[in-house]
C-alpha cells in the first residue's frame, strides 16, 4: 500500500490534508480528508457578557466574520427578547449583502478561478490569482480587486472594522446611514449588479464554452446524490439574513422546513475518532454512514443547495440565471459538484441586486436603531445563511445575561461528510490504474474540496475521518466501471 | 514604491502562513487591494497556502533563509503550527508575528482560562446537537484498514509565536490595518535602517485615547460601570465617561481607532502601548483615577460593576500577558 499525501490542501479558507492509499494495482483503496485542527470557542465563550459575543465569534472566520457576526446578533437579539426595528434590520441585511459580495467574489477570482481560467492541470507556479490576472489581463484583474474594495468599503463604513465588524447590539445596531452615504452605497450597489453580470458572463464564456469543462462538470467523478439544505423566505426563495430552514430531499421534495431555533430536532452530529471536525447529519434519519442517495442522512449547505433547496431567487436578474442554470443542467435538483461554482455566481447577482433593493429603500436612512431592553430570557438561536453553509449559533445566559453554554454548526461543518465523499470519490476516479499520478490529478483532487469554498477556520470545532461508503466509479457514459463498498 | 525601484533590486521572496487563526490576517494581506499588484512586483510569494499550491514538503526543499520575509499569522495551538513556525524560521530572514493571535495569543488565547480536556468535553460530548455516548475523541494516531491517519497533537495551551520561535518583529492588530502592513512593507523593500529586533512596528507609541475623536473632560468620574446596552450612547462622549469600558487606554494606536469610528467601544487588539507590558495593570490604573469613591468598599462596589474583567482586559493578550493562562 502506497500513502499519497496532500499536505497542506491549498487555496481555501484555514488547514487540511488528504491521505489516498493506492494498492498494488494502483487502484485508490481510500482516501480520507482530514482537518487538522480546533480552536474550540464553544468552550472560550463561557462566561463572556453576551452582548460580547457578537464580536468574538467574528474571529471564528475572517473570511467570513459578518456571518458569524449577523448569527450571534440574532442569537443575542433572543436572549434579550427583543426584535431589531425595520431600519436596524435593513441596516444588517444591507451589509450582509455587500459582505456576500466580497466573500463570493474572493472565492470565485481568487480561489477557484485559477482552476479553469488558467487550467486544472497548468504548472502550480501560475495557478493562483496572479495567473488569473496573467490570463484575463490587467483591466479586467484591476476591476476584480477594485469592486472587492468597494464592497469592503460599505461593510467598514456600515460595520466600524472593515474585517472584524462591531455593528450589532441587542435590539439593533450601533451606527444609522446618512442620506450621503445612502447616495454612495446607491452607486456602489449598481456597480455590484454590473459586475456581477459580467462574472457570470465570464464563468459562461470560460467554462461554459468548453467542452473540456462541461464533460468535467456533467460527467467528471465529481458528483454526490445528497439531499440540499438552504433557508427561505415565506415564498420559499432563497434569503441569506432571515426565513425558515428548508431540507429537499435527493429528488428535490420537501423533506422539512423549520425555523432556525428548532434545529435540535433536525441536525445531529457525529464525532469520529480521526477528525477534529464533527459530521453532522440529519437526525429523523439517523447516522447511515458515508454514504449517498436517498437513504443517506448527509445533506449538503452550499450554493448549489441553497438554489435546490428554495423554489427561485426574489431578484430578477438572479431569478433569470437560476432558471437558466436549472435547463442546462437538466432540471431541479442538481448534484454536480462543480455546479457549485455556477451557483455561487448566481448568488453574487443576487446579493448584488438586493443590495440595491435594500440601499433604495425609504427605512435604509432611518434613526430609530434600537429596541430597548426590558428583560433577559437567557436561551437565544440565530441562524443565517453563510456564503459556506447555514450556519447556526445557540446561547444559554444566566439571569444577568452571561454565558453559560454556546453551540455552533459552522457552514463548512455541515459539509464535512459530503467534502471527504466528494474527495475519496475524486480520488478513485482520477487516479487511473497503471497511471503515474501527476500534480495535475492531485490538483483535480482538490478541486472536489474547492467547490465547496470550504472554511476550516470556520469549522474547527472539528475533524475528518474514515469513510463507511459504495463508491462507484463511472466512465464519462456514466455506466458504472468500479463499485467499491465500504465499512 | 516606484516601478523604477523595484527594477533596480532583486525581488524579494515573501511567505504568508497561518497557525492557528481565522483567516483574517490573510484577508488583510488582501485589504492591500490596488496596492496588491505593487506588493507582489516587489515580492514573489513563496508560500500563501490560502491563495498559491505550494505544499510544506516545497518548503522544506527550499534553502535555508531563501525567504525574505514572513508574516506568520495566528497563534501556536498544535503541533503543527509548532512545527511549521521552526520550519519557516529555518527558512526565513525577516520572521514577523502578524496580527494578534501570533503576536499574543489573541482571542482563541482566551482558551487559556480552560485547558483541553475541557474544550474537548464541551466541543465533542456535551455540546447538545452531539451524539457521542462512547466519548470518542480525535487521536494523533489512528489506526485504519489501509495505514494510519495521523493528526497534530492539540496543545493544552495557546502560545504566542515567540513561545516557540524566534521572532524579529511584530505587527499588531486583528487584523492588522492594510495601511501599515504597506507602510511596514515598502519600508523592508526600500532598505530602510529598520528597526531593532523585537520591536512592535506597524504601529504607533501612543495609546488609542490619544487619537480618539470622542471628547473628553478633565477629571471626569463615574459612579458605577454599564455593560453598553444599558446606556443610550450618545456617539460623542467618551465611552469611559459614559461609564462603558473601552481599552482605549491600555491599547497601542495604529489601528485609526476603528471600532470606535463604529459606536464600538476598544477591546484592545492592538496590545499594550509601549512600556506597560500588562494591558490588565494597565486598564486597572486608567480605571483607578476614574473612580468616584473614597472609601474601599465603594471602591469595590464600583469595580464589581465591571462583568468579567479577565475576559475583557485580556480579550486578545492572555497568552502573552504575565498571566499567561487559569493557573491549573
Amino acid at each position: 500500500m502506497r500513502t499519497i499525501t496532500i499536505d497542506p490542501i491549498t487555496r481555501l479558507e484555514g488547514h487540511g490534508k488528504i491521505d489516498i492509499f493506492v494498492n498494488q494495482d494502483g487502484e485508490v483503496e481510500n482516501a480520507y480528508f482530514q482537518v487538522p485542527e480546533l480552536r474550540g470557542f464553544e468552550k472560550f465563550c463561557e462566561g463572556r457578557p453576551v452582548e460580547e459575543l457578537p464580536s468574538i465569534v467574528t474571529k471564528i472566520c475572517g473570511v467570513c466574520p459578518g456571518c458569524h457576526h449577523m448569527a450571534s446578533g440574532k442569537a443575542v437579539d433572543a436572549v434579550f427578547g427583543v426584535e431589531p426595528t425595520a431600519t436596524a434590520k435593513k441596516i444588517r441585511e444591507l451589509f450582509y449583502m455587500a459582505h456576500f459580495v466580497h466573500s463570493h467574489i474572493a472565492h470565485f477570482y481568487a480561489l477557484a478561478a485559477p482552476d479553469f481560467v488558467v487550467g486544472p492541470t497548468a504548472d502550480p507556479a501560475e495557478r493562483n490569482i496572479l495567473g488569473v490576472i496573467a490570463k484575463v489581463g490587467l483591466e479586467i484583474g484591476t476591476e476584480v480587486i477594485k469592486q472587492r474594495r468597494i464592497a469592503q468599503e460599505i461593510q467598514a463604513l456600515i460595520g466600524g472594522h472593515q474585517t472584524h465588524v462591531v455593528m450589532n447590539i441587542p435590539g439593533g445596531v450601533k451606527k444609522g446611514i446618512t442620506p450621503e452615504q445612502r447616495d454612495d452605497i446607491v452607486k456602489k450597489a449598481e456597480g455590484f449588479v454590473e459586475f456581477s453580470k459580467f462574472s457570470i458572463q465570464l464563468f459562461k464564456d470560460v467554462v461554459l464554452g468548453n467542452k473540456d469543462y462541461v464533460d468535467l462538470i456533467l460527467n467528471g467523478p465529481y458528483s454526490l446524490v445528497l439531499h440540499s439544505m438552504g433557508l427561505v423566505d415565506k415564498n420559499n426563495l432563497v434569503n441569506f439574513y432571515d426565513g425558515k430552514v428548508r431540507v429537499v430531499d435527493t429528488t428535490g421534495n420537501e423533506l422539512y422546513k423549520y425555523s432556525g431555533d428548532e434545529y435540535i430536532d433536525y441536525i445531529e452530529e457525529r464525532v469520529e475518532p480521526w477528525s477534529y471536525l464533527k459530521f453532522p447529519y440529519l437526525k429523523k434519519i439517523g447516522w447511515k454512514g458515508f454514504i449517498d442517495g436517498q437513504d443517506s442522512s448527509v445533506y449538503q449547505a452550499t450554493p448549489l443547495s441553497r438554489l435546490n433547496a428554495a423554489d427561485g431567487m426574489a431578484t430578477p436578474i438572479a431569478q433569470q440565471e437560476y432558471k437558466f442554470m436549472y435547463e442546462t443542467l437538466g432540471g431541479k435538483p442538481v448534484h454536480a459538484t462543480l455546479a457549485m461554482h455556477w451557483a455561487r455566481l448566481i448568488e453574487l447577482i443576487y446579493s448584488a441586486e438586493h443590495c440595491l433593493e435594500l440601499a433604495l429603500d425609504p427605512d435604509i436612512i432611518g434613526t430609530d436603531l434600537r429596541t430597548p431592553i426590558e428583560k433577559i430570557v437567557g436561551e437565544g438561536v440565530g441562524v443565517v445563511e453563510a456564503q459556506r453553509g447555514t450556519l447556526t449559533h445557540h446561547y444559554w445566559t444566566d439571569d444577568k445575561g452571561m454565558v453559560r453554554k454556546v453551540n455552533l454548526i459552522v457552514g463548512t461543518t455541515n459539509n464535512n461528510a459530503a467534502i471527504c465523499m466528494s474527495i475519496k470519490k475524486a480520488a478513485q476516479g482520477l487516479i487511473k490504474k497503471g497511471e503515474e499520478v501527476n500534480e495535475g490529478t492531485l490538483n483535480m483532487i482538490e478541486m472536489a474540496f474547492r467547490a465547496y469554498d470550504p472554511c476550516f477556520s470556520c469549522a474547527t470545532h472539528s475533524l475528518p475521518g474514515q469513510m463507511r461508503m459504495i463508491l462507484n466509479v463511472r466512465d464519462q457514459e456514466g455506466n458504472i466501471l468500479q463499485s467499491t463498498k465500504r465499512g | 514604491m516606484s516601478s523604477e525601484q523595484t527594477n533596480l533590486k532583486p525581488k524579494l521572496k515573501l511567505a504568508v502562513y497561518w497557525g492557528s487563526a481565522c483567516g483574517g490576517c490573510c484577508v488583510s494581506v488582501l485589504d492591500t487591494h490596488e496596492k496588491l499588484l505593487d506588493i507582489v512586483a516587489a515580492a514573489d510569494p513563496v508560500f500563501w497556502p490560502i491563495a498559491l499550491d505550494i505544499k510544506y514538503k516545497d518548503v522544506e526543499a527550499m534553502p535555508d533563509q531563501s525567504i525574505d520575509l514572513t508574516l506568520f499569522n495566528g497563534a501556536v495551538r498544535n503541533s503543527e503550527n509548532q512545527h511549521i513556525a521552526q520550519l519557516l524560521r529555518k527558512k526565513t530572514k525577516i520572521l514577523v508575528a502578524y496580527g494578534s493571535c501570533a503576536y499574543m495569543g489573541g482571542i482563541p488565547g482566551l482558551a487559556n482560562f480552560s485547558g483541553k480536556s475541557e474544550v474537548f468535553e464541551r466541543a465533542y460530548v456535551e455540546t447538545e446537537s452531539t451524539k457521542n455516548p462512547e466519548r470518542i475523541f480525535p487521536v494523533t494516531e489512528y489506526p485504519v484498514e489501509e495505514g494510519t491517519l495521523k493528526l497534530p497533537k492539540f496543545f493544552n495551551d495557546v502560545l504566542p509565536l515567540n513561545k516557540v520561535v524566534d521572532v524579529d518583529y511584530y505587527i499588531p492588530g486583528c487584523p492588522p490595518q492594510s495601511e501599515r502592513l504597506i507602510e511596514v512593507f515598502t519600508a523592508i523593500v526600500s532598505g530602510a535602517q529598520l528597526p531593532p529586533k523585537g520591536s512592535v512596528v506597524g504601529a504607533n507609541d501612543k495609546t488609542n485615547c490619544d487619537e480618539c475623536k470622542r471628547t473628553k473632560s478633565e477629571n471626569k468620574t463615574i459612579d458605577r460601570f454599564y455593560r453598553p446596552w444599558e446606556i443610550q450612547d450618545d456617539k460623542e462622549t467618551c465611552f469611559l465617561e459614559q461609564g462603558v469600558i473601552c481599552m482605549g487606554p491600555a491599547t497601542r494606536g495604529g489601528c485609526g481607532v476603528r471600532c470606535v469610528e463604529g459606536n464600538s467601544p476598544c477591546r484592545g487588539c492592538y496590545g499594550p502601548p509601549p512600556g506597560a507590558t500588562d494591558p490588565g495593570a494597565k486598564m486597572m490604573s486608567a480605571i483607578g483615577t476614574m473612580i468616584n469613591a473614597d472609601n474601599p468598599e465603594e471602591i469595590d462596589k464600583i469595580i464589581e460593576s465591571i462583568v468579567d474583567p479577565a475576559g475583557l482586559f485580556y480579550r486578545f493578550s492572555l497568552p502573552g500577558s504575565i498571566l499567561g493562562r487559569k493557573v491549573q
